[in-house]
Protein backbone atom coordinates (compact mmCIF):
# COMPACT_ATOMS: atom_id res chain seq x y z
CA UNK A 1 0.00 0.00 0.00
CA UNK A 2 0.82 3.70 -0.84
CA UNK A 3 -0.09 6.08 1.49
CA UNK A 4 -2.25 6.26 4.69
CA UNK A 5 -5.11 4.25 4.60
CA UNK A 6 -8.30 6.41 5.67
CA UNK A 7 -11.80 4.76 6.74
CA UNK A 8 -15.24 4.81 5.03
CA UNK A 9 -17.76 7.42 6.17
CA UNK A 10 -20.02 3.63 7.14
CA UNK A 11 -16.93 2.58 9.45
CA UNK A 12 -16.87 6.15 11.27
CA UNK A 13 -20.28 6.92 12.13
CA UNK A 14 -20.33 3.40 13.29
CA UNK A 15 -17.45 4.03 15.22
CA UNK A 16 -18.78 7.21 16.73
CA UNK A 17 -22.45 6.21 17.37
CA UNK A 18 -22.22 2.17 17.98
CA UNK A 19 -25.32 0.32 17.64
CA UNK A 20 -26.09 -2.12 20.48
CA UNK A 21 -23.43 -1.27 22.65
CA UNK A 22 -23.25 -2.49 25.91
CA UNK A 23 -23.88 -6.34 27.46
CA UNK A 24 -26.26 -8.89 27.87
CA UNK A 25 -26.78 -10.34 31.79
CA UNK A 26 -26.98 -14.43 31.45
CA UNK A 27 -26.52 -14.39 28.13
CA UNK A 28 -27.95 -17.43 25.87
CA UNK A 29 -24.05 -16.96 24.28
CA UNK A 30 -21.40 -14.93 24.89
CA UNK A 31 -18.22 -15.05 21.95
CA UNK A 32 -15.12 -13.44 23.06
CA UNK A 33 -11.73 -13.58 20.33
CA UNK A 34 -8.70 -11.75 20.10
CA UNK A 35 -5.90 -10.78 22.56
CA UNK A 36 -5.08 -7.37 24.62
CA UNK A 37 -1.12 -7.69 23.04
CA UNK A 38 -2.81 -7.69 19.55
CA UNK A 39 -5.10 -4.52 20.30
CA UNK A 40 -8.42 -6.10 19.53
CA UNK A 41 -10.82 -7.87 21.83
CA UNK A 42 -14.50 -8.66 20.48
CA UNK A 43 -16.93 -9.35 23.35
CA UNK A 44 -19.86 -10.30 21.34
CA UNK A 45 -23.43 -11.17 23.92
CA UNK A 46 -26.51 -13.06 22.46
CA UNK A 47 -30.17 -13.57 23.65
CA UNK A 48 -31.52 -16.54 21.89
CA UNK A 49 -35.16 -17.30 21.93
CA UNK A 50 -36.62 -20.44 19.76
CA UNK A 51 -33.12 -20.54 18.03
CA UNK A 52 -33.57 -16.69 16.75
CA UNK A 53 -31.29 -13.52 18.15
CA UNK A 54 -33.74 -12.00 19.49
CA UNK A 55 -31.27 -9.71 21.60
CA UNK A 56 -27.09 -8.78 20.80
CA UNK A 57 -24.79 -6.50 22.06
CA UNK A 58 -21.12 -6.21 21.81
CA UNK A 59 -18.16 -4.46 24.34
CA UNK A 60 -14.77 -4.37 22.41
CA UNK A 61 -11.32 -2.55 22.73
CA UNK A 62 -9.63 -2.01 19.66
CA UNK A 63 -9.39 0.86 16.79
CA UNK A 64 -12.29 2.16 14.73
CA UNK A 65 -12.77 -0.80 12.70
CA UNK A 66 -12.60 -3.30 15.04
CA UNK A 67 -15.52 -0.94 16.84
CA UNK A 68 -17.15 -0.53 13.55
CA UNK A 69 -17.38 -3.78 12.74
CA UNK A 70 -19.08 -5.31 16.09
CA UNK A 71 -21.38 -2.64 15.63
CA UNK A 72 -22.93 -3.53 12.09
CA UNK A 73 -22.24 -7.11 12.61
CA UNK A 74 -24.76 -6.92 15.72
CA UNK A 75 -27.58 -4.86 13.27
CA UNK A 76 -26.81 -7.67 10.32
CA UNK A 77 -27.54 -10.67 12.45
CA UNK A 78 -30.10 -8.95 14.93
CA UNK A 79 -33.48 -11.15 14.25
CA UNK A 80 -31.84 -13.94 12.44
CA UNK A 81 -32.18 -17.73 13.15
CA UNK A 82 -28.79 -18.95 14.51
CA UNK A 83 -28.78 -21.16 11.18
CA UNK A 84 -28.98 -17.91 9.05
CA UNK A 85 -26.37 -15.82 11.43
CA UNK A 86 -23.68 -18.40 11.00
CA UNK A 87 -23.64 -18.14 6.81
CA UNK A 88 -22.53 -14.32 7.82
CA UNK A 89 -19.16 -13.76 5.76
CA UNK A 90 -16.76 -11.60 6.49
CA UNK A 91 -17.80 -9.96 3.21
CA UNK A 92 -21.10 -9.05 3.93
CA UNK A 93 -19.81 -6.88 6.92
CA UNK A 94 -17.48 -5.07 4.88
CA UNK A 95 -19.47 -4.48 2.22
CA UNK A 96 -21.98 -3.25 4.39
CA UNK A 97 -19.55 -0.81 6.10
CA UNK A 98 -18.67 0.71 2.36
CA UNK A 99 -15.47 -1.17 3.11
CA UNK A 100 -12.39 -1.47 5.01
CA UNK A 101 -8.57 -0.33 4.17
CA UNK A 102 -6.69 -3.95 3.24
CA UNK A 103 -4.81 -3.65 6.77
CA UNK A 104 -8.09 -3.73 9.20
CA UNK A 105 -9.72 -6.84 7.04
CA UNK A 106 -9.03 -8.79 9.87
CA UNK A 107 -10.93 -7.02 12.10
CA UNK A 108 -14.50 -8.29 9.89
CA UNK A 109 -13.24 -11.48 10.35
CA UNK A 110 -12.76 -10.92 14.22
CA UNK A 111 -16.60 -10.08 14.27
CA UNK A 112 -17.23 -13.19 12.65
CA UNK A 113 -15.62 -15.11 14.45
CA UNK A 114 -17.23 -13.29 17.75
CA UNK A 115 -20.27 -14.23 16.46
CA UNK A 116 -19.39 -17.97 16.13
CA UNK A 117 -17.99 -18.24 19.25
CA UNK A 118 -21.25 -16.60 21.02
CA UNK A 119 -23.35 -19.56 18.93
CA UNK A 120 -20.95 -22.09 19.58
CA UNK A 121 -21.67 -21.21 23.62
CA UNK A 122 -25.28 -21.51 23.18
CA UNK A 123 -24.87 -24.62 21.44
CA UNK A 124 -22.97 -26.10 23.95
CA UNK A 125 -24.84 -24.64 27.45
CA UNK A 126 -28.00 -26.31 25.81
CA UNK A 127 -25.93 -29.70 24.78
CA UNK A 128 -26.91 -29.47 21.07
CA UNK A 129 -25.18 -30.84 18.01
CA UNK A 130 -22.72 -28.33 16.88
CA UNK A 131 -22.22 -28.46 13.16
CA UNK A 132 -19.00 -29.75 11.89
CA UNK A 133 -18.38 -26.39 10.42
CA UNK A 134 -18.53 -24.58 13.71
CA UNK A 135 -16.63 -26.90 15.73
CA UNK A 136 -13.92 -26.49 13.15
CA UNK A 137 -13.76 -22.81 13.53
CA UNK A 138 -14.07 -22.89 16.98
CA UNK A 139 -10.67 -25.32 17.34
CA UNK A 140 -9.16 -22.40 14.62
CA UNK A 141 -9.90 -19.66 17.11
CA UNK A 142 -8.99 -21.13 20.38
CA UNK A 143 -5.89 -22.15 19.23
CA UNK A 144 -5.16 -18.65 17.57
CA UNK A 145 -5.46 -17.57 21.15
CA UNK A 146 -3.35 -20.23 22.58
CA UNK A 147 -0.85 -18.73 20.11
CA UNK A 148 -0.63 -15.81 21.55
CA UNK B 1 -14.69 24.30 8.44
CA UNK B 2 -15.03 23.31 12.19
CA UNK B 3 -12.20 24.94 14.76
CA UNK B 4 -9.02 22.83 14.33
CA UNK B 5 -6.98 21.94 17.20
CA UNK B 6 -3.66 21.18 15.99
CA UNK B 7 -1.11 19.27 18.17
CA UNK B 8 0.79 16.67 16.02
CA UNK B 9 3.85 20.02 15.68
CA UNK B 10 6.58 16.80 15.83
CA UNK B 11 4.70 15.44 13.15
CA UNK B 12 5.17 18.42 11.20
CA UNK B 13 4.48 21.77 11.60
CA UNK B 14 2.59 24.53 9.51
CA UNK B 15 4.95 26.98 7.27
CA UNK B 16 5.40 30.45 9.14
CA UNK B 17 4.35 33.08 7.07
CA UNK B 18 7.49 35.27 7.40
CA UNK B 19 9.36 31.91 5.51
CA UNK B 20 6.47 31.77 2.69
CA UNK B 21 7.45 35.60 1.90
CA UNK B 22 11.28 34.56 1.81
CA UNK B 23 10.59 31.44 -0.20
CA UNK B 24 7.89 33.34 -2.98
CA UNK B 25 10.72 34.77 -5.44
CA UNK B 26 12.49 31.89 -5.70
CA UNK B 27 8.84 30.06 -7.87
CA UNK B 28 8.66 32.61 -10.50
CA UNK B 29 11.69 35.39 -10.41
CA UNK B 30 14.85 33.51 -9.40
CA UNK B 31 14.25 30.51 -10.89
CA UNK B 32 17.75 29.58 -12.27
CA UNK B 33 19.43 26.61 -11.64
CA UNK B 34 22.31 27.16 -9.30
CA UNK B 35 24.94 25.12 -11.10
CA UNK B 36 23.98 27.65 -14.15
CA UNK B 37 26.58 30.62 -14.93
CA UNK B 38 24.46 33.35 -15.79
CA UNK B 39 22.76 35.63 -13.74
CA UNK B 40 20.15 33.90 -12.43
CA UNK B 41 21.66 30.75 -11.35
CA UNK B 42 24.41 32.79 -9.67
CA UNK B 43 21.36 34.74 -7.68
CA UNK B 44 19.76 31.25 -6.90
CA UNK B 45 23.38 29.84 -5.98
CA UNK B 46 23.78 33.35 -3.68
CA UNK B 47 20.23 32.20 -2.12
CA UNK B 48 21.11 28.80 -1.12
CA UNK B 49 24.95 29.81 0.32
CA UNK B 50 23.65 32.12 2.60
CA UNK B 51 20.91 29.48 3.61
CA UNK B 52 23.95 27.28 4.08
CA UNK B 53 25.71 29.78 6.46
CA UNK B 54 22.65 30.70 8.73
CA UNK B 55 21.91 27.31 9.89
CA UNK B 56 25.89 26.13 10.37
CA UNK B 57 26.10 28.87 12.64
CA UNK B 58 22.88 27.74 14.21
CA UNK B 59 24.79 24.97 15.04
CA UNK B 60 28.16 26.27 15.61
CA UNK B 61 29.53 24.73 12.51
CA UNK B 62 31.46 25.80 9.11
CA UNK B 63 29.11 26.65 5.89
CA UNK B 64 30.82 23.78 4.11
CA UNK B 65 30.16 21.11 6.34
CA UNK B 66 26.53 21.73 5.22
CA UNK B 67 24.73 19.19 2.71
CA UNK B 68 21.37 19.85 1.91
CA UNK B 69 19.25 16.68 1.27
CA UNK B 70 15.51 15.70 0.81
CA UNK B 71 14.34 15.11 3.89
CA UNK B 72 15.96 13.83 7.15
CA UNK B 73 15.15 10.26 6.31
CA UNK B 74 17.47 10.33 3.26
CA UNK B 75 20.01 12.28 5.68
CA UNK B 76 20.03 9.40 7.93
CA UNK B 77 20.62 7.22 5.26
CA UNK B 78 23.36 9.02 3.85
CA UNK B 79 24.95 9.46 7.17
CA UNK B 80 25.07 5.59 8.00
CA UNK B 81 25.38 4.22 4.58
CA UNK B 82 27.80 7.22 3.23
CA UNK B 83 29.93 6.85 6.20
CA UNK B 84 30.05 2.45 5.73
CA UNK B 85 31.18 2.62 2.27
CA UNK B 86 33.62 5.41 2.56
CA UNK B 87 34.86 2.69 5.46
CA UNK B 88 35.16 -0.25 5.04
CA UNK B 89 37.77 -1.54 7.02
CA UNK B 90 35.26 -1.00 9.87
CA UNK B 91 32.50 -3.83 10.74
CA UNK B 92 30.44 -2.66 13.25
CA UNK B 93 27.30 -0.01 14.13
CA UNK B 94 25.93 1.01 17.41
CA UNK B 95 21.86 2.61 17.76
CA UNK B 96 19.92 3.12 20.28
CA UNK B 97 16.05 0.98 20.86
CA UNK B 98 14.77 4.00 20.16
CA UNK B 99 15.84 5.82 17.20
CA UNK B 100 13.19 6.90 14.07
CA UNK B 101 12.97 4.27 11.84
CA UNK B 102 14.37 5.55 8.95
CA UNK B 103 18.25 5.21 11.49
CA UNK B 104 16.89 1.61 12.48
CA UNK B 105 16.18 0.26 9.52
CA UNK B 106 19.46 1.43 7.30
CA UNK B 107 21.20 0.21 10.50
CA UNK B 108 19.44 -2.64 10.22
CA UNK B 109 19.91 -2.90 5.96
CA UNK B 110 23.70 -2.51 6.84
CA UNK B 111 23.58 -5.81 8.99
CA UNK B 112 22.20 -7.60 5.99
CA UNK B 113 25.33 -6.63 4.46
CA UNK B 114 27.26 -8.14 7.07
CA UNK B 115 27.92 -5.39 9.68
CA UNK B 116 27.72 -6.28 12.93
CA UNK B 117 24.63 -3.94 14.89
CA UNK B 118 24.25 -3.20 18.48
CA UNK B 119 21.40 -1.60 19.69
CA UNK B 120 21.94 0.06 22.80
CA UNK B 121 18.62 -0.89 25.62
CA UNK B 122 17.34 2.51 27.06
CA UNK B 123 16.19 2.52 30.63
CA UNK B 124 12.25 3.82 31.65
CA UNK B 125 12.46 7.05 30.94
CA UNK B 126 14.37 6.50 27.41
CA UNK B 127 17.54 7.00 28.25
CA UNK B 128 20.41 5.00 26.98
CA UNK B 129 23.38 3.77 29.51
CA UNK B 130 26.77 5.35 28.73
CA UNK B 131 28.69 2.68 30.66
CA UNK B 132 27.36 -0.18 28.13
CA UNK B 133 28.01 2.55 25.24
CA UNK B 134 31.37 2.40 26.53
CA UNK B 135 31.95 -1.18 26.79
CA UNK B 136 30.33 -1.14 23.62
CA UNK B 137 32.46 1.10 21.55
CA UNK B 138 35.69 -0.36 19.96
CA UNK B 139 38.30 -0.24 17.21
CA UNK B 140 35.66 -1.79 14.54
CA UNK B 141 33.22 0.35 15.59
CA UNK B 142 31.99 2.18 12.49
CA UNK B 143 29.21 5.45 14.06
CA UNK B 144 27.29 5.35 16.81
CA UNK B 145 24.23 6.98 16.14
CA UNK B 146 21.54 8.16 18.86
CA UNK B 147 19.02 10.24 18.57
CA UNK B 148 18.60 13.61 20.61
CA UNK B 149 15.58 13.99 21.08
CA UNK B 150 13.03 11.18 20.75
CA UNK B 151 10.23 11.98 18.26
CA UNK B 152 7.84 9.62 20.15
CA UNK B 153 8.18 10.54 24.04
CA UNK B 154 10.29 13.65 23.93
CA UNK B 155 13.22 12.14 25.74
CA UNK B 156 16.75 14.33 24.76
CA UNK B 157 20.08 12.61 25.39
CA UNK B 158 23.14 13.75 26.83
CA UNK B 159 24.87 14.30 23.73
CA UNK B 160 28.02 15.94 25.29
CA UNK B 161 28.97 12.49 27.11
CA UNK B 162 27.94 10.67 24.28
CA UNK B 163 30.33 12.64 21.97
CA UNK B 164 33.40 12.51 24.63
CA UNK B 165 32.76 8.32 24.66
CA UNK B 166 33.00 8.74 21.32
CA UNK B 167 35.69 10.81 20.72
CA UNK B 168 37.62 9.22 23.43
CA UNK B 169 37.28 5.56 21.37
CA UNK B 170 37.85 7.75 17.80
CA UNK B 171 34.55 6.34 16.67
CA UNK B 172 32.36 8.97 14.54
CA UNK B 173 29.29 10.18 16.06
CA UNK B 174 26.29 11.06 14.28
CA UNK B 175 22.92 12.35 15.99
CA UNK B 176 19.29 12.83 14.25
CA UNK B 177 18.62 16.00 15.63
CA UNK B 178 15.16 16.21 13.60
CA UNK B 179 12.81 16.95 16.79
CA UNK B 180 15.53 19.18 19.01
CA UNK B 181 17.21 21.25 16.47
CA UNK B 182 16.22 25.01 17.32
CA UNK B 183 14.34 23.38 20.30
CA UNK B 184 17.55 22.97 22.51
CA UNK B 185 21.24 24.41 21.88
CA UNK B 186 22.98 22.16 19.82
CA UNK B 187 27.04 22.77 19.68
CA UNK B 188 28.65 20.52 17.48
CA UNK B 189 32.24 21.82 18.70
CA UNK B 190 31.27 21.42 22.29
CA UNK B 191 29.04 18.12 21.98
CA UNK B 192 31.91 16.79 19.51
CA UNK B 193 29.31 15.80 17.31
CA UNK B 194 30.60 14.64 13.64
CA UNK B 195 27.86 13.67 12.09
CA UNK B 196 24.03 15.22 12.45
CA UNK B 197 20.72 15.28 10.53
CA UNK B 198 18.29 18.16 10.71
CA UNK B 199 14.74 18.47 9.27
CA UNK B 200 12.77 21.94 7.88
CA UNK B 201 9.23 21.12 8.65
CA UNK B 202 9.82 20.32 11.76
CA UNK B 203 10.57 24.22 12.21
CA UNK B 204 8.08 25.88 10.58
CA UNK B 205 9.98 25.85 7.29
CA UNK B 206 8.70 23.72 3.83
CA UNK B 207 8.83 19.81 3.56
CA UNK B 208 11.23 18.50 1.12
CA UNK B 209 14.32 19.99 2.82
CA UNK B 210 16.54 18.73 5.33
CA UNK B 211 20.76 18.63 6.15
CA UNK B 212 23.36 16.70 7.00
CA UNK B 213 25.90 18.32 9.01
CA UNK B 214 29.44 16.44 8.53
CA UNK B 215 32.39 17.57 10.29
CA UNK B 216 35.21 19.07 7.99
CA UNK B 217 37.78 15.84 7.00
CA UNK B 218 35.44 12.95 7.57
CA UNK B 219 35.07 10.69 4.05
CA UNK B 220 31.39 10.04 3.30
CA UNK B 221 30.49 8.70 -0.43
CA UNK B 222 27.52 9.63 -1.84
CA UNK B 223 24.43 7.63 -2.29
CA UNK B 224 23.12 9.38 -5.30
CA UNK B 225 25.38 9.78 -8.64
CA UNK B 226 24.80 12.50 -10.74
CA UNK B 227 25.45 15.84 -11.81
CA UNK B 228 27.97 16.08 -8.64
CA UNK B 229 25.87 19.10 -6.25
CA UNK B 230 26.79 19.53 -3.02
CA UNK B 231 29.95 19.08 -3.07
CA UNK B 232 29.56 15.55 -4.94
CA UNK B 233 27.81 14.03 -2.18
CA UNK B 234 24.43 14.83 -3.41
CA UNK B 235 23.69 14.94 -6.82
CA UNK B 236 20.16 16.40 -7.49
CA UNK B 237 18.85 20.04 -9.11
CA UNK B 238 19.05 21.94 -5.78
CA UNK B 239 15.36 23.07 -4.49
CA UNK B 240 16.58 26.42 -4.11
CA UNK B 241 12.90 27.66 -2.39
CA UNK B 242 13.01 25.06 0.38
CA UNK B 243 16.71 25.49 1.31
CA UNK B 244 15.55 29.77 1.34
CA UNK B 245 12.78 28.85 3.27
CA UNK B 246 14.51 26.25 5.94
CA UNK B 247 17.35 28.81 6.16
CA UNK B 248 14.42 31.52 6.74
CA UNK B 249 13.12 29.00 9.47
CA UNK B 250 16.24 28.55 11.41
CA UNK B 251 16.63 32.62 11.24
CA UNK B 252 13.37 33.06 12.64
CA UNK B 253 13.83 30.40 15.46
CA UNK B 254 16.94 32.79 16.79
CA UNK B 255 14.74 35.73 17.23
CA UNK B 256 12.12 33.70 18.72
CA UNK B 257 13.42 30.86 20.67
CA UNK B 258 13.51 31.79 23.73
CA UNK B 259 10.40 33.07 24.48
CA UNK B 260 8.87 30.22 22.48
CA UNK B 261 10.04 27.65 24.63
CA UNK B 262 9.02 29.42 27.93
CA UNK B 263 5.84 29.80 26.46
CA UNK B 264 5.01 26.47 25.08
CA UNK B 265 7.00 24.74 28.30
CA UNK B 266 4.50 25.96 30.11
CA UNK B 267 1.29 25.39 28.29
CA UNK B 268 2.96 21.68 28.23
CA UNK B 269 3.33 21.24 31.92
CA UNK B 270 -0.41 22.74 31.90
CA UNK B 271 -1.85 20.03 29.59
CA UNK B 272 0.53 16.97 31.59
CA UNK B 273 -1.11 18.32 35.11
CA UNK B 274 -4.54 18.89 34.16
CA UNK B 275 -4.51 15.22 32.07
CA UNK B 276 -3.19 13.43 35.12
CA UNK B 277 -5.58 15.07 37.58
CA UNK B 278 -8.64 15.17 35.35
CA UNK B 279 -8.49 11.32 34.00
CA UNK B 280 -7.92 8.22 36.22
CA UNK B 281 -5.23 5.96 35.01
CA UNK B 282 -3.03 7.15 32.87
CA UNK B 283 0.39 8.38 32.82
CA UNK B 284 3.33 10.20 30.88
CA UNK B 285 5.80 8.29 29.07
CA UNK B 286 9.12 9.63 29.07
CA UNK B 287 11.56 11.59 30.88
CA UNK B 288 9.75 14.82 33.27
CA UNK B 289 12.75 16.27 33.36
CA UNK B 290 15.28 15.84 29.78
CA UNK B 291 12.30 16.50 27.81
CA UNK B 292 11.65 18.44 24.73
CA UNK B 293 9.52 21.36 25.60
CA UNK B 294 6.62 20.55 22.99
CA UNK B 295 6.01 16.70 23.92
CA UNK B 296 3.44 15.26 25.64
CA UNK B 297 3.09 11.67 25.98
CA UNK B 298 0.43 9.82 28.13
CA UNK B 299 -0.65 6.02 27.89
CA UNK B 300 -4.39 5.60 29.13
CA UNK B 301 -4.75 2.25 30.50
CA UNK B 302 -7.67 -0.38 28.75
CA UNK B 303 -8.34 2.10 25.73
CA UNK B 304 -6.70 1.36 22.25
CA UNK B 305 -4.61 4.81 21.29
CA UNK B 306 -6.38 4.92 17.34
CA UNK B 307 -10.20 5.22 18.76
CA UNK B 308 -8.92 7.71 20.58
CA UNK B 309 -7.04 9.60 17.94
CA UNK B 310 -10.43 9.27 15.66
CA UNK B 311 -12.65 10.49 18.15
CA UNK B 312 -10.70 13.43 19.17
CA UNK B 313 -10.49 14.30 15.21
CA UNK B 314 -13.84 14.17 14.93
CA UNK B 315 -14.12 17.15 17.72
CA UNK B 316 -11.02 19.03 16.23
CA UNK B 317 -8.16 17.81 18.24
CA UNK B 318 -5.45 15.96 15.74
CA UNK B 319 -2.11 13.86 18.06
CA UNK B 320 -0.85 11.00 17.19
CA UNK B 321 -0.63 7.53 18.93
CA UNK B 322 2.25 4.85 19.09
CA UNK B 323 -0.67 2.13 18.72
CA UNK B 324 -0.31 -0.61 16.47
CA UNK B 325 -3.41 -0.25 15.14
CA UNK B 326 -3.18 2.97 13.76
CA UNK B 327 0.83 1.90 12.08
CA UNK B 328 1.19 0.27 8.77
CA UNK B 329 2.72 -2.61 10.03
CA UNK B 330 0.31 -3.69 13.11
CA UNK B 331 2.98 -3.54 15.45
CA UNK B 332 2.78 -0.72 18.53
CA UNK B 333 5.88 1.68 19.27
CA UNK B 334 9.10 0.05 19.61
CA UNK B 335 10.29 3.21 21.41
CA UNK B 336 6.96 2.34 23.87
CA UNK B 337 8.31 -1.19 24.03
CA UNK B 338 12.07 -0.21 24.25
CA UNK B 339 11.37 1.77 27.38
CA UNK B 340 9.51 -1.63 28.82
CA UNK B 341 5.62 -0.51 28.45
CA UNK B 342 3.18 -3.65 27.29
CA UNK B 343 1.80 -3.64 24.21
CA UNK B 344 -1.91 -2.94 25.54
CA UNK B 345 0.23 0.22 27.31
CA UNK B 346 1.76 1.30 24.04
CA UNK B 347 -1.74 0.45 22.07
CA UNK B 348 -3.40 3.13 24.97
CA UNK B 349 -0.61 5.77 24.12
CA UNK B 350 -1.56 9.32 22.81
CA UNK B 351 0.93 12.30 21.79
CA UNK B 352 0.49 15.85 22.00
CA UNK B 353 3.15 17.90 20.31
CA UNK B 354 2.91 21.66 21.12
CA UNK B 355 4.44 24.35 19.12
CA UNK B 356 4.41 28.33 17.97
CA UNK B 357 0.81 28.62 17.67
CA UNK B 358 -0.71 26.92 20.39
CA UNK B 359 -2.65 28.99 22.98
CA UNK B 360 -3.86 28.25 26.52
CA UNK B 361 -7.33 28.30 25.11
CA UNK B 362 -6.63 25.45 23.24
CA UNK B 363 -5.10 23.65 25.64
CA UNK B 364 -8.56 24.19 27.84
CA UNK B 365 -10.18 23.20 25.39
CA UNK B 366 -8.13 19.73 25.04
CA UNK B 367 -8.44 19.33 28.61
CA UNK B 368 -12.20 19.75 28.28
CA UNK B 369 -12.66 17.06 25.74
CA UNK B 370 -10.49 14.53 26.56
CA UNK B 371 -11.56 13.27 29.47
CA UNK B 372 -14.89 12.76 27.94
CA UNK B 373 -13.18 11.25 24.65
CA UNK B 374 -11.38 9.05 27.25
CA UNK B 375 -14.32 7.81 29.17
CA UNK B 376 -16.41 7.23 26.31
CA UNK B 377 -13.78 4.97 24.39
CA UNK B 378 -13.54 2.61 27.67
CA UNK B 379 -17.43 2.75 27.74
CA UNK B 380 -17.03 0.67 24.41
CA UNK B 381 -14.47 -1.42 26.01
CA UNK B 382 -15.07 -5.03 27.86
CA UNK B 383 -12.45 -4.01 30.20
CA UNK B 384 -13.86 -1.79 33.15
CA UNK B 385 -11.59 0.45 35.61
Amino acid sequence: MRGQFTYSKKVLSHFRKPHNLGNIKNPSGLGEVGNLACGDVMKLYLKIEDDKIEEIKFETYGCAAAIATSSVITDLVKGKTIEEALKMTNKEVIDSLDGLPPIKIHCSLLSVDALGEAIYDYLVKNNREIPKELEERHRRITTLADHH
Amino acid sequence: MKQKYYFDYAATTPIDPRVVKAMLPYFGEIYGNTMSLHSFGMKSAEAVEKSREIIAKSINAKADEIIFTGSATESNNLALKGLAEAHPNKNKIIISAIEHDCVLNSARWLKSKGYRLVVLPVDKEGKIDLELLEKEVDEKTLVVSIIHGNNEVGTIQDLQKIGNICRNHKVYFHTDASQSFTKTKIDVEDMKIDLLTASSHKIYGPKGVAILYVRSGIMINPILHGGGHEGGLRSSTVNVSAIVGMGKAVEISYKVGKLESCKVEKLRDKLIKGVLKTIPDCWVNGSLTDRLYNNVNISFKNVEGESLLLELDNRGIMCSTGSACSSNNLEPSHVLLAMGLTAPEAHGSLRFSLGRWTTEKEIDYLLAVLPKVVKKIRKISPFKI
